[in-house]
């Protein structure tokens, strides 16, 4: 822990740790410097001088060192002779600070007035007009009047577009860098710059698609003006007119906490999203978003959603009623006789997943998630990442390992926090790096940030983890004897590096792998951690990258994955129940006699195919709790009003059960909440009272200093409750056996990758996103694409399953020689694994 | 002595009898309201046409009431309602929420929103109560053209018009 340091701000004594700013102290203190171009996210520059005080040091004699005291005993104070910047100077030992003196008083009346000699008085148009810390500070801060004078203002351009999803207004930009400095730290993808000097000093693209990031619909949060907005919230409605909701994202694993901001529709009087914006949670997202997170919520108002009950009647789907529809299923389920088999969606919440497995069980039936391809659920129940983990703050002592996975495209703010802890780039006080070990067969955009890059064969993902445990267990005996490490000096560095580190985090996906080849990939690492004794505690364990945001809940509620393909899992089934799957969109095929049940919130294939479809309601619109990778249980909160006649998925289930006389249906979600409480060991005492608990976060955002955190909101909603591993508990883990998968062989393989923008039905519905889909593509190495004689932006036929594609030919030096990544849901064939491909180029 | 106070009194009657009558004969005759009387809003327009409302807003924020809904859009230049970039695409006010404070027209940048001197409102029932932006919005004049309209690139990207005297 840094020594501690005592200091007075306008004669209040405040303590806070050595190396901290003045800015930051004031604040700790509840005294608000005013600021433009600090943010507490990263470093301090001094551009803005809007944060000026008097600072003064105590007195020294120059001979023997002591304090010089005045009359009354006090140290003499020294004040330096210019005013200085709070947000770049570090507090010492009985340091004086003046905050609100006259001469500073005036300073930033002189400022403010210098800022706005050429800020339009556009606010009645600029959507950060209601939160825009320049508006507020000039009303706390500045003349009230200009000597400037009003035609010497600089007129220019006002909509220049960044890209398809930032637009720049020139003329409100006050030149705080903080969003080239987020991008530049932060993201580590300098993207935006500075142009020019002066006057004419302008923020610019310098990417390819303009601003090509993930990241980059945060830089309209800490914009301090309204210069920089956003495609989505442009015009959309003012900041004081929005209701507001917090929630969670339903696109990925991590579970940014997001906070939704609805308004009435003036077309057709619905009420509908404005825009997500991030809400403050130091252990998940901080105060950032992706920007699927922010801009793909189309989905939930879009026109295509259902909102009647439908039943087949002469071979069309009707309009029915609920106690109609709820009938017919409840008397197909009690005549199936137990062959029913149930399929639910890896994005349901935890409360739906738990009333249809009860559901289920009830009728003598099986369940289990969909599409189900990853496997290795109970091992992070066992061994998962401890309890607290802040993937962040990760410090020197810790290894993290990343296997199989293109972190940046599944989980991006665990991407960017990883790349914070392996960087330690941005304000992070502590500046020990932790280790970074990146294992693939190909080049992620983790890699630039990696100590350590293992690349592997497609097809070793599993070798390479027992390589490495064979190493820290033999020691060199075990490396020398393992025969990748032979041929890979990279994993016998990685191996030392494992064995000295005191914690360890292995982040695995399922790049490549199926079911089983991921399932035994999970064993391995989970081994790995064994045998380093990283488990049970903070800063070590096991985190899944899972394909779906609730996939964790998922396996806690019982809802497993059947390990099997769909076909022989609803093989011989009377009645097949669906809810948030759609098989046979994937091309499955379902038993031709079936009959067929699906809730959704859209009329997907399997909903064409089904004799009762359901209409569900969308995250937005109703409550309930999802599990994040790291087994965070979150709860989200309603949003909008019901659609039409939808009902959430746990109220179809729990209906259903009680109609067959399974049970008394719960009164709300918070009653499923007890009920899986009081089931499932490692969630008892989770409640939604203590999942709406929350504690003071660092740095401190919303409220009266908009101007500090930036536009993100503070977390009044709830933290969540990290569910304890079993190592945690104390159980006795032994180590399982793993079973290395068969490798798909051939000269060509097509490897099924994950793209963050592809065109699932979360985001395909979100237009504003659509310059940024790319068309089906398929990515391959020089070699492979010389000796196919193929271009880039070529047409080529891949053969694949016995079918012919046609896509567009990306060449890179990203995949290795052999194979070709196949970006999923992008239209192209739906892989489930590594398959032999055959490629052909197709003449124009 | 009853007499003379009756007398007294019937004088009044007949000498009124005999004098104009102060009442107006409402509806045929309409009696002139005060320049700055505060009827029925109308959205005024510019001089080339384009509608001077921007869409911020403030008039909403402002209303005691809260009877006022706008709901803002983008402008272009190949269809533009008003200067700079942003317009009302839906602006309803609910005359039976409506206190006629004025404080929407005190609070508009633009000078957009005027309380003119109509008074007839009234309804057969609640939703022609509420006035959309069709409704109060004034005709173009003259060989102005009503909005959307065509515009040079460049020429009408200010939205608030400049002030001679910004104190």
């Amino acid at each position: 822990m840094a020594d501690s340091i005592t200091l007075k701000i306008d004669g209040h004594s405040v303590t806070v740790p050595a190396g901290t700013l003045i800015v930051e102290a004031a604040k700790r203190a509840d005294n608000d410097i005013p600021v433009f171009c600090y943010h507490p996210k990263l470093e301090p520059v001094g551009m803005c001088r809007m944060c000026l005080v008097e600072v003064g040091t105590p007195l020294r004699d120059r001979e023997s060192g002591e304090l010089q005291l005045d009359e009354h005993g006090e140290a003499k104070i020294n004040w330096m002779p210019k005013l200085q910047t709070a947000c770049t100077v570090p507090v010492s030992a009985g340091m004086q600070v003046r905050s609100a003196s006259e001469k500073v008083t005036r300073a930033r009346k002189d400022v403010v007035e210098f800022l706005l000699t050429s800020h339009p008085l556009d606010c009645p148009v600029c959507d950060k007009g209601g939160e825009c810390p320049l508006q507020n500070l000039t009303m706390r801060h500045g003349p009230g009047k200009s000597r400037y004078l009003f035609d010497e203002k600089m007129q220019l351009q006002k909509r220049v577009p960044l890209g398809d999803l930032i637009f720049l207004d020139r003329e409100r930009c006050i030149q705080c860098a903080r969003c080239t400095r987020f991008q530049d730290e932060l993201v580590g993808e300098p993207v935006i710059g500075f142009d020019q000097r002066g006057r004419a000093l302008q923020i610019v693209t310098f990417s390819e698609p303009g601003f090509d990031s993930h990241f980059s619909g945060n830089t309209t949060d800490i914009c301090p003006v309204g210069a920089l907005t956003s495609a989505d919230f442009r015009f959309g409605a003012r900041p004081w007119e929005l209701q507001h909701a917090p929630s969670i994202c339903p696109h990925c694993a991590v579970g940014c906490n997001t906070h939704l901001n609805t308004r009435r529709s003036g077309r057709d009087g619905e009420a509908i999203i404005k825009r997500v914006m991030p809400r403050q949670n130091e252990k998940v997202n901080e105060i950032w978003l992706c920007d699927k997170g922010r801009f793909g919520h189309h989905f939930v108002g879009s026109a295509e959603r259902l909102t009647v009950p439908l039943l087949r009647r002469n071979d069309q789907l009707m309009e029915s009623s609920w106690e109609q529809a709820l009938q017919l299923v409840a008397e197909r389920l009690r005549a199936a006789g137990g062959e029913v088999a149930g399929l639910a969606g890896e994005r349901l919440a935890n409360e739906d997943l738990f009333t249809f497995r009860t559901l289920l069980e009830g009728v003598g039936g099986r369940a289990a998630q969909w599409p189900g391809r990853m496997g290795g659920g109970e091992l992070a129940q066992q061994v998962g990442v401890g309890v607290g983990t802040d993937l962040a703050k990760l410090g020197a002592d810790t290894v993290i390992l990343v296997v199989a996975s293109d972190l940046a495209e599944e989980a991006p703010l665990w991407w960017f926090k990883i790349r914070q802890a392996a960087n330690k780039a941005g304000a992070t006080a502590d500046k020990s790096r932790a280790t970074l070990i990146v294992a693939n067969a190909r080049e992620t955009k983790l890699d630039r940030c990696a100590t350590n890059s293992v690349r592997y064969r497609y097809g070793d993902e599993v070798r390479t983890v027992l390589a490495l445990t064979h190493a820290i267990s033999g020691g060199e005996a075990g490396l020398a004897s393992s025969i990748v490490a032979q041929h890979n000096t990279r994993v016998a560095e990685a191996a030392r590096a494992i064995a000295a580190a005191e914690n360890m985090i292995i982040i695995f996906g399922s790049e490549g792998l199926d079911y089983s080849g991921s399932s035994a990939l999970a064993q391995a690492c989970a081994n790995l951690l064994i045998t380093g004794g990283h488990v049970g505690r903070v800063g070590s364990g096991l985190l899944p990258v899972w394909p779906g945001n609730n996939t964790q809940g998922a396996w806690d509620m019982g809802v497993r994955s059947a390990g099997m393909p769909v076909p022989e899992f609803t093989a011989g089934a009377g009645v097949v129940l669906l809810a948030g799957a759609d098989p046979v969109g994937d091309g499955d095929v379902l038993p031709e006699d079936a009959f067929v049940v699906v809730s959704e919130l859209f009329s997907t294939e399997s909903a064409r195919r089904a004799d009762v479809v359901l209409p569900a309601q969308a995250f937005a619109e109703r409550e309930g709790s999802y599990t994040s990778g790291d087994r965070r249980v979150q709860r989200f909160y309603p949003a909008l009003p019901a659609r039409g006649q939808t009902l959430p998925d746990w109220q179809v289930f729990a209906r259903l059960s009680e109609t067959l006389g399974l049970g008394a249906a719960p009164t709300g979600a918070a009653a499923v909440m007890r009920q899986i409480a009081a089931a499932i060991p490692h969630y008892a005492g989770i409640t939604f009272e203590r999942l709406a608990a929350v504690e003071q976060q660092w740095p401190h955002v919303g409220g009266r200093d908009s101007y500090y955190g930036g536009a993100s909101f503070p977390n009044t909603a709830g933290l969540g409750v990290q569910t304890p591993t079993r190592a945690e508990m104390g159980h006795d883990l032994p180590r399982g056996d793993v079973h290395p998968p068969a490798v798909a062989s051939g000269d060509l393989l097509a490897v099924p990758v994950t793209l963050l923008y592809d065109r699932g039905s979360a985001i395909a519905r979100s237009e504003i996103m659509h310059p940024r889909l790319p068309e089906a593509y398929i990515e391959l190495n020089m070699a492979d694409a010389n000796r196919a004689d193929v271009g880039s932006g070529d047409r080529v036929a891949l053969r694949v399953n016995g079918h012919d594609w046609e896509l567009a030919a990306r060449v890179s030096d990203r995949p290795p020689q052999g194979a070709v990544l196949l970006p999923r849901s992008l239209g192209g064939p739906p892989l489930a694994c590594i398959t032999p491909a055959v490629l052909r180029k197709v003449e124009s | 002595m009853m007499v003379t106070e009756i007398i007294k009194g019937l004088g009044t009657t007949f000498k009124h009898l005999f004098q104009p009558p102060i009442t107006v004969e409402y509806p045929e005759v309409t009696r002139p309201v005060r320049p700055r009387f505060k009827g029925r809003h109308e959205l005024k327009r510019y001089q080339n046409g384009l509608e001077k409302c921007i869409g911020c807003a403030l008039c909403a924020a402002a209303c005691p009431a809260d009877a006022i809904f706008v709901e803002a859009d983008e402008n272009n230049d190949a269809a533009r309602f008003s200067p700079g970039e942003r317009f009302a695409s839906v602006y309803e006010i609910n005359m039976l929420r409506c206190i006629f404070c004025g404080f929407c027209e005190d609070a508009c940048p633009t000078e957009a929103i005027v309380l003119e001197h109509d008074y007839e409102l009234s309804f057969y029932d609640r939703e022609s109560a509420i006035y959309t932006k069709e409704k109060l919005l004034v005709g173009a004049e003259g060989a102005a053209a009503s909005t959307p309209i065509q515009v040079q690139p460049g020429t009408l990207d200010r939205p608030i018009p400049d002030m001679q005297d910004p104190d």
